[in-house]
C-alpha cells in the first residue's frame, strides 16, 4: 500500500515520536509513503483565523505538488490540524469550481482536487492495514488499560472529516485493541486540548488538559493514547507541570497510537523515542511486555 | 473603539456581513445554550458563545469585537457540532476576530501575537519553526520565561535544535501569501 505523504512542520521536532513510530511500522508492513517534495506549512490555526483565502491556498500548494508527482495517490497526513486544513481545501475546491480556479491562480500551479486526504486513523482502520499490522505484531500489551483521545480535528467539523461519530468515535479504540491493550470507555474522547492556546492563553487553557487527564484516570485508564503531535505534546508536556503546580499525582503516560503498534512489532525504546517523552513512558510498557512474558 | 459601531444600523449591517460570510442566518438561533454548555473555553470568556450570537442579532457589535471571547475560541467546533440548527459559530467568531483586528481592537494580545508571528515564520521559511515561534513569542509578549523549564529536556533529547527546516522554494510560498492576501481583500470588497 502506498500514499503521498505530508508530514507537517512538527514531525521533526515535537512530533518526533509519532514520526519515528510511523516510520518503524512502515518498514515492517511495507507501507510506502512518498513525501511531497517541497511542502510548506498548512497554515494551521493562524491562517484561518486571519485570512480565508490563505487558509485554503497554503494546503493547495502541497496538494498540487502531490498531483504533479503523477503517482495518483491519496495524501496521508499524521497531524490532526494539518489534516483538517488540507481536507478543508479539498472540500472547498470540489464544491466550488470558481474557488478551485482561484486557488490555482494563487498557487501558480494546476490543482484538480482529485486526491483525498487521509489521517492515520483512517489509514490504519482499513481492514488490510489491520491485517498487515496484526501479522507483524508478536508482542502484546494485554490488559493495559488505555483512554483513546481523538481531540477535535479528526472528527470535527463533520462536513469536512466525514467522521462516523463526533462524540464517541471508535476507530482508534479498535486499532489499539490489536495490541492487546484495553481501551476504556470515557467521556473526553473528543474534548479540546486547547491547541495553541496552551501557549498564548495558558491560564484559560490549562484546565482543558487537566480535565482530560482527570477523566481518563477516573475511568481507570493507565495511559492516554493520541493521534496528533500537538494533542500529544500538550498532554505529555503539561501533565508534570500540572502535578507540580497543583499537587496532583496524575500518572498517565501519553503515547501516540502508532507507538503502541510499533512496540508490539518489536520496536525498542530508542527506535521510536520512548525516552523523549516528557512524562515517563518506559516503565508502563515494560511492565506489560514483561507480564506477557517478553 | 471604532465610533461607527455606536450607530446601531451600521453595527447591524456589519453583523449581517459577518453572518453572511459564515453562511449563518442569525435568526436561526433560539438561544438554547448548548454552545455555551459545551464550550471548553467558556470558563474564561466574557461573552458566552450563546451571547455572541444574541449580541450580533441586536447589533451590539462593539461588545462583540471588544470581547476576549472571540480571541479565546479554540475553533474546536464543539458548538456547531451540537447546535440543533448547525449554526457556524466558529465562522462568526472568526469573522468578528478579523473585523476586530482591522480596527485595532485586540481582546487578548497574546493570541494575536502568536498568530502573527506564526504567519511571519511561514512567510520567511515556508514552514513553521517552533523554536523561532516560541522565542519571538516570549520576547514580544514579555513572557520571557514561559515554558523555558521544558527547554533542557527538548535540547537533551534533540526534540528541538538550532537547525532550521525550511521549504526550499520559500520565496514561492511568500509570493503565494501575498497573492492570497490580495485575493482575500478582493473577496472582502465583493461582500460589501
Amino acid at each position: 500500500m502506498q500514499f503521498s505523504y505530508y508530514p507537517g512542520c512538527s514531525m521533526d521536532t515535537t512530533g518526533i515520536t509519532y514520526k519515528l513510530s510511523i516510520e518503524y511500522i512502515c518498514s515492517k508492513i511495507g507501507l510506502v509513503l512518498h513525501e511531497i517534495p517541497d511542502w510548506n506549512c498548512c497554515g494551521a490555526t493562524a491562517a484561518h483565523s486571519k485570512n480565508k483565502m490563505l487558509a485554503l491556498a497554503l494546503p493547495a500548494r502541497n496538494l498540487a505538488q502531490a498531483e504533479e508527482e503523477g503517482l495518483d495517490l491519496d495524501v496521508a497526513v499524521p497531524c490532526a490540524s494539518c489534516y483538517s486544513r488540507m481536507k478543508h481545501t479539498v472540500v472547498a475546491a470540489r464544491q466550488d469550481e470558481n474557488m478551485r480556479r482561484k486557488l490555482e491562480e494563487i498557487i501558480g500551479m494546476p490543482y484538480k482536487a482529485k486526491a483525498d486526504v487521509l489521517n492515520f486513523l483512517e489509514i490504519f482502520s482499513r481492514p488490510e492495514m489491520k491485517r498487515a499490522c496484526q501479522e507483524k505484531m508478536y508482542r502484546t500489551l494485554k490488559g493495559m488499560k488505555v483512554a483513546c483521545y481523538y481531540g477535535c480535528l479528526t472528527s470535527r467539523p463533520v462536513e469536512v472529516t466525514g467522521a462516523s461519530s463526533t462524540e464517541n468515535p471508535m476507530e482508534m479504540d479498535e486499532i489499539v485493541a490489536l495490541t492487546g491493550a484495553e481501551p476504556v470507555e470515557w467521556d473526553f474522547k473528543t474534548e479540546c486540548c486547547g491547541a495553541s492556546h496552551q501557549v498564548d492563553a495558558p491560564k484559560a487553557a490549562r484546565p482543558l488538559i487537566e480535565r482530560i487527564i482527570r477523566n481518563a484516570k477516573a475511568n481507570k485508564a493507565q495511559a492516554i493514547i493520541t493521534a496528533c503531535p500537538l494533542c500529544n505534546l500538550n498532554l505529555d508536556m503539561r501533565e508534570g507541570e500540572i502535578n507540580k503546580a497543583k499537587g496532583t499525582r496524575y500518572d498517565l503516560p501519553v503515547y501516540q497510537f502508532t507507538e503502541l503498534l510499533a512496540v508490539c512489532m518489536g520496536a525498542g525504546a530508542k527506535d521510536i523515542g520512548i525516552h523523549k517523552h516528557f512524562f515517563p513512558a518506559f516503565d508502563l510498557l515494560n511492565e506489560y511486555l514483561r507480564k506477557a512474558g517478553d | 473603539m471604532d465610533r461607527c459601531l455606536n450607530n446601531r444600523e451600521n453595527a447591524k449591517a456589519l453583523a449581517a456581513r459577518i453572518a453572511k460570510d459564515a453562511g449563518v442566518d442569525l435568526q436561526d438561533c433560539y438561544q438554547c445554550g448548548k454552545c455555551s454548555g459545551g464550550c471548553p473555553m467558556a470558563g474564561d470568556m466574557d461573552l458566552m458563545p450563546r451571547q455572541i450570537i444574541q449580541y450580533m442579532r441586536l447589533g451590539l457589535m462593539g461588545d462583540v469585537l471588544r470581547s476576549k471571547s472571540i480571541w479565546l475560541c479554540a475553533a474546536c467546533h464543539t458548538c456547531v457540532d451540537r447546535c440543533p440548527h448547525d449554526i457556524n459559530l466558529p465562522g462568526l467568531i472568526e469573522g468578528a476576530r478579523m473585523e476586530a483586528k482591522r480596527r485595532g481592537m485586540i481582546g487578548v494580545k497574546e493570541v494575536d501575537k502568536f498568530t502573527d508571528i506564526f504567519l511571519e515564520n511561514v512567510k520567511m521559511f515556508g514552514k513553521n519553526q517552533e523554536v523561532v515561534l516560541e522565542g519571538l513569542y516570549n520576547v514580544t509578549t514579555g513572557h520571557l520565561m514561559q515554558d523555558m523549564v521544558n527547554v533542557p529536556h527538548m535540547l537533551k533529547h534533540k526534540i528541538v535544535g538550532p537547525e532550521l527546516n525550511t521549504t526550499k522554494q520559500a520565496a514561492e510560498v511568500k509570493e503565494l501569501m501575498l497573492r492570497a492576501q490580495a485575493a482575500e481583500n478582493e473577496r472582502k470588497r465583493g461582500e460589501q
